[in-house]
């Protein structure tokens, strides 16, 4: 190795790194042009709040694998257990709340279920014997796994987080090698259940961002809103972008959430297409190193937790900037790294941290470890 | 080996192992790589499309949310008397509005409203009404003429009145106010009839006034001006962030009235009480300097829209307050046409010191025609016939000569004529004649219609304007046209192919009806030097058997009507004055004088004015502004609402008009007697 840089800082996963310390460092900037120009409400504390948990990261980076396979079920359980807890203070309190005030920080269980429920699955299938993949007994469990959660963040109600928590299952269980029928049929079976969910399972506010999103031009000041602001901040912003702090439909208020949900199109006004081809150019990096460190694990534990992981992190990018870009409904996923707000900054960074982790394993472990 | 391999693999997979499940993995996890890169690729493809391709689209609908272009009301061009005082002018205002559309709570924010601006209820029932009828993002004006207080109030309470807006603004303004309601017309906002006609967005801007009758609708073009614009970044909410450019308005362009304003304001408040109106003009140059018309309405408070409580009181008073009497008013001229008939008997050539002997009446047919003075005249020449107003005298000579030569010198004289005047509309009336009898009615004339039309009665019908005209032409001898607009007369006008003679004859005697020994000795002025000329009439509305003509309902009563111009020797100035249902001419002729005293000396006019009005209580803004007060205590909110449009108001009162109009002619001809002028 180079001998002038330390051992400890070249041994960092700077593939990865750099390209997030960038993308956090530009979503600060549009955070401060969301702000009108101001570092305060939401720049300083989205950079305090990334150092933080990117120490957090850090720290979890040096959990052995053999503990991290240890407290997953209980992990697992104590959410569960939160989730449960929300949901009876929601009652009582009168009116639905989606976090558990802890006097020092807002804990929202659901959003870390996003990564515990790929911890508990990769635990999972990493203990099934490999001769009962095909069976009932590597379904049901899981299925049971991912259906409590879902039913308890679907109860808040919370549809994005519900959604975002399945498909960090599925893809789980599609990588631990579940036969290919039982996703097939599982899809076509989604298909018919979707328009009886869309008309019986949905709240009505639910159901109307769908309709919103197939014709937002339908109600330009209702719920179409949204949708229709953030196409025109993406649109007007052109090539090029209108300049930093320069963007008239974040400044305006015409952009609805400029700072979390819509940070893309606020970015993308002043950006233009460049700033959003980076963008995307950025987590398409992260992603990629992401699966590469799956790749290289023998581990099979941490091969599912790591892809788990990316796959979870995608749900985040894809969702949200479909949305902005009218291709979904607007269901409130925030962008991972740009957008401001603790909990998805927190989950992110964990999801981060477990990759780093899962990265320094392959590095210490020879890989012909096999489990 | 290769052939074993594939022999494996088509075997059902028994056995899973590790290996295998890695396998699978690689493969799977390669399926999902390529699947979110396909993601990622439709998501860069997605946004180029946006941004590139829809990217015009976006950012004019980026500038038209950011950017707000709003019109600033032209101010409206003033409208001027004959000295360049204002008659119609502007007065900067504080003004509210709403955009019913953009009100979240609209109950609660007119609560708000009504609880600052003080509004009584019959002012918030109005309120709702227009807000109901208002479509799309209009506005709706609230109030005008705001006290700062006021707006200050509505102004901190904006943030929590989504949709209210109020605006620093010009308002009308007219100084006179009903004195030149008929005359002016008002201003009020453009109906959504009159956009569909002229689709241009400066109609709905808010605070834009258009001209909704009288001289403010026929000039409203002119008076427009053009209106400014403000360009403003303003955030989702509406609220303003800054402005970005402004072009100043340009104001209309005034208009110049030959009217006298201090004269059209001492003429209005002069007929106090009464219902009629005063038409003075300038005899060289045909300038109209009065055009009074009353009772009226207050342009000044039309122009927020017509209250149901004004609507309901100005409807329901029989004077017709919303009728201009000048033009629309139509009356049987009674005795005032005795010297234009005169004219045509001298021009037929009779001689002037013929005599006729007036025992009272005359018999024409088989009915006897009285005399007003039922002891008779006696001999009567023609100086006696116009200054005694003798009606056998013309009851007779008229027969000799014909109905032709005088309606033929009527319409020389300017009866039945529509004048070109710069106004919406004017009823022009009847001269009547066999042609004309045989056309309408397919009877043949008879003698006793032309002895209903020497006296001015039967078929024959004018308006005020004409019968001034009429002065005019007989004192100026001169082919007189009334103007309304500054300098566009020439002021010499061809001869009215009078005989100068029979001219000096006829002043002669009209003075004498002042000044000698006539019927309106009364009207003599109070001046020293100036010698006033004039003829009474006496018009009857219904025959004697409803009513003795001075006595009993209102409406039954006789018109008083007065001709007259000044000075009688070299007249300078004409005029007419009709009181409605005055019970004579002594209801006209008093007034007559007044105000050509006025022209003569403001001073000792104002002095028989103030007397007057000491006794009416108050001028006659101050007594609309009383009986409003009163009305709107009875009637409140009960009053009935508006019609929808505003011409409809309008429109009725001509019909009314007409309809009421062409009473005196049935009623009248069946008249075997008048009192065409009664004694003093």
């Amino acid at each position: 190795m180079n001998s002038v840089i330390p051992a400890p800082i070249a041994r960092q996963p700077w593939s990865m790194l750099l390209p997030l310390i960038v993308l956090v460092c530009f979503g600060a900037m549009v955070l401060f042009s969301a702000a009108g120009g101001h570092w305060q409400p939401f720049a300083t504390s989205h950079l305090i709040r990334f150092a933080v948990f990117l120490l957090m990261a850090s720290v979890m980076t040096l959990f052995p694998r053999d503990l991290v396979r240890f407290v997953s079920y209980p992990v697992y359980a104590l959410l569960l257990v939160l989730l449960v807890a929300v949901e009876a203070i929601g009652a009582v309190g009168g009116g639905s709340q989606r976090w558990l005030d802890l006097g020092v920080i807002q804990l929202q269980p659901s959003e870390l279920m996003k990564p515990a429920i790929v911890l508990v699955l990769a635990r999972f299938y990493s203990g099934l014997p490999s001769g009962m993949i095909t069976s009932w007994r590597a379904l049901v469990p899981a299925a049971v796994l991912i259906a409590m959660p879902v039913g308890l963040v679907l109860l808040q109600p919370d549809l994005g987080t519900a959604l975002s928590i399945m498909f960090g299952g599925v893809v789980v269980m599609f990588l631990a090698g579940l036969p290919m029928r039982w996703f097939i049929s599982g899809g076509v079976a989604a298909l018919v259940i979707a328009p009886i969910a869309y008309f019986f399972g949905l709240h009505d506010y639910q159901q109307r961002r769908v309709t919103t999103f197939l014709n937002p031009e339908s109600d330009p000041l209702g719920a179409g809103y949204h949708i229709t602001q953030s196409k025109i901040a993406i649109g007007s912003g052109g090539l090029f972008g209108k300049g930093f702090n320069e963007g008239s439909q974040s400044h305006l208020n015409y952009l609805p959430e400029p700072h979390t949900d819509f940070v893309f199109a606020t970015m993308a006004e002043e950006w233009g297409l460049l700033g959003g081809l980076m963008v995307i150019l950025i987590y398409g990096l992260i992603m990629r190193w992401g699966l590469s460190v799956a790749r290289k694990s023998h581990d099979r534990f941490a091969k599912l937790l790591a892809s788990g992981m990316v796959a979870t992190m995608f749900f985040y990018v894809a969702i949200n900037l479909m949305m902005v870009m009218g291709l979904a409904p607007v269901v409130g996923i925030p962008l991972p790294f740009m957008s401001h707000g603790g909990s998805s900054m927190m989950t992110n960074m964990i999801c981060i941290g477990t990759l780093m982790m899962v990265n320094r394993w392959n590095s210490r472990a020879p890989r012909s470890r096999l489990s | 080996m290769l052939g074993r391999r594939s022999l494996f693999r088509k075997a059902p997979p028994v056995q899973v192992t590790s290996a295998t499940l890695e396998n699978t993995y690689d493969r799977r996890s390669f399926v999902i790589a390529g699947f979110g890169a396909g993601v990622g690729v439709l998501l860069a493809s997605r946004m180029s499309y946006i941004a590139i391709a829809e990217n015009e689209k976006y950012a004019t609908e980026a500038e038209s949310n950011r950017v707000n272009l709003s019109l600033i009301p032209p101010r409206r061009g003033w409208i001027v008397d004959r000295n360049g005082a204002p008659l119609a002018s502007n007065r900067a205002d504080f003004r509210v509005d709403v955009i019913p559309e953009r009100m979240t709570r609209p109950e609660e924010e007119l609560g708000v409203i009504r609880d600052v601006l003080g509004l009584d209820s019959a002012a918030m029932a109005d309120l709702r009404e227009r807000i109901d009828r208002t479509r799309g993002f209009r506005p709706v004006e609230i109030a005008n003429g705001l006290s700062y207080e006021q707006f200050a109030a509505l102004s901190v309470r904006l943030p929590n009145l989504p949709g209210v807006v109020p605006q620093r603004g010009y308002s009308r303004y007219y100084p006179t106010g009903p004195a030149v309601g008929h005359l002016l017309g008002y201003v009020g906002a453009a109906s959504a009839e009159e956009y569909e006609e002229e689709r241009n967005p400066l109609l709905i801007t808010p605070g834009y006034k258009i001209g909704k009758d009288g001289l403010e609708k026929q000039f409203e073009q002119r008076l427009r001006g053009v209106p400014g614009a403000r360009r403003v970044e303003v955030t989702a909410t509406g609220r303003i962030v800054r402005d970005l450019e402004t072009r100043e308005d340009v104001q209309g362009k005034p208009v110049m009235l030959t009217i006298d304003g201090p004269l059209q304001d001492y003429a209005a408040r002069r007929i106090g009480l009464e219902s009629g109106s005063v038409v003075v003009m300038d005899c060289r140059t045909g300038d109209v300097l009065c055009m009074a018309s009353m009772p009226s309405f207050d342009p000044n408070s039309f122009s927020d829209g017509i209250g149901r409580v004004e609507y309901a009181m100005l409807r329901d008073d029989e004077r017709v307050p919303l009728r201009n009497k000048v033009l629309k008013g139509l009356y049987p001229p009674g005795s005032t046409v005795k010297p234009m008939v005169s004219m045509a008997l001298l021009r037929e050539g009779v001689d002037p010191e013929e005599t006729v002997y007036c025992g009272g009446g005359l018999r024409v047919g088989n009915r006897v025609f009285h005399c007003w003075q039922r002891r008779g005249h006696g001999q009567v020449n023609m100086a006696k016939g116009i200054y005694q107003s003798c009606d056998v005298y013309f009851y007779h000579l008229a027969q000799r000569i014909g109905m032709d030569p005088i309606a033929a010198m009527a319409r020389r004289c300017g009866m039945g004529q529509e004048f070109d005047l710069p106004v919406l509309s004017q009823f022009y009336g009847t001269v009547p004649d066999p042609a004309w009898k045989l056309e309408k009615y397919g009877t043949k004339w008879q003698a006793y219609d032309t002895v209903n039309a020497t006296i001015g009665q039967g078929y024959m019908l004018a308006n005020p304007l004409q019968l001034a005209v009429m002065a005019a032409r007989l004192a100026s001898g001169h082919h007189v046209e009334p103007h309304l607009l500054l300098g566009e007369s020439e002021g010499e006008f061809p001869p009215a192919d009078f005989a100068d003679e029979h001219v000096a004859l006829v002043r002669k005697a009209m003075s004498d009806v002042v000044n000698g020994p006539g019927t309106a000795g009364r009207a003599r002025l109070p001046l020293e030097d100036v010698l006033m000329a004039g003829k009474t009439g006496t018009a009857q509305v219904v025959s004697l058997s409803r009513s003795d003509g001075r006595s009993g309902p209102w409406k039954y009563r006789d018109h008083g009507l007065f001709i007259f111009f000044a000075p009688y020797d070299n007249p300078r100035y004409a005029g007419a004055v009709v009181i409605e249902h005055g019970g004579g001419s002594g209801a006209a002729y008093p007034i007559a004088r007044d105000v050509t005293t006025f022209l003569f000396d403001p001073q000792k006019g104002m002095e028989a004015l103030h007397a007057l009005e000491a006794q009416w209580g108050g001028t006659a803004q101050e007594r609309l502004a009383a009986r409003y007060a009163d009305y709107a205590s009875r009637a409140g909110e009960a009053a009935p609402p508006v019609p929808r449009r505003e011409e409809d108001i309008f429109a009725r009162v001509d019909a009314e008009a007409r309809a009421a109009a062409m009473i005196p002619v049935t009623a009248a001809t069946d008249a075997a007697v008048n009192r065409s002028d009664a004694p003093e």
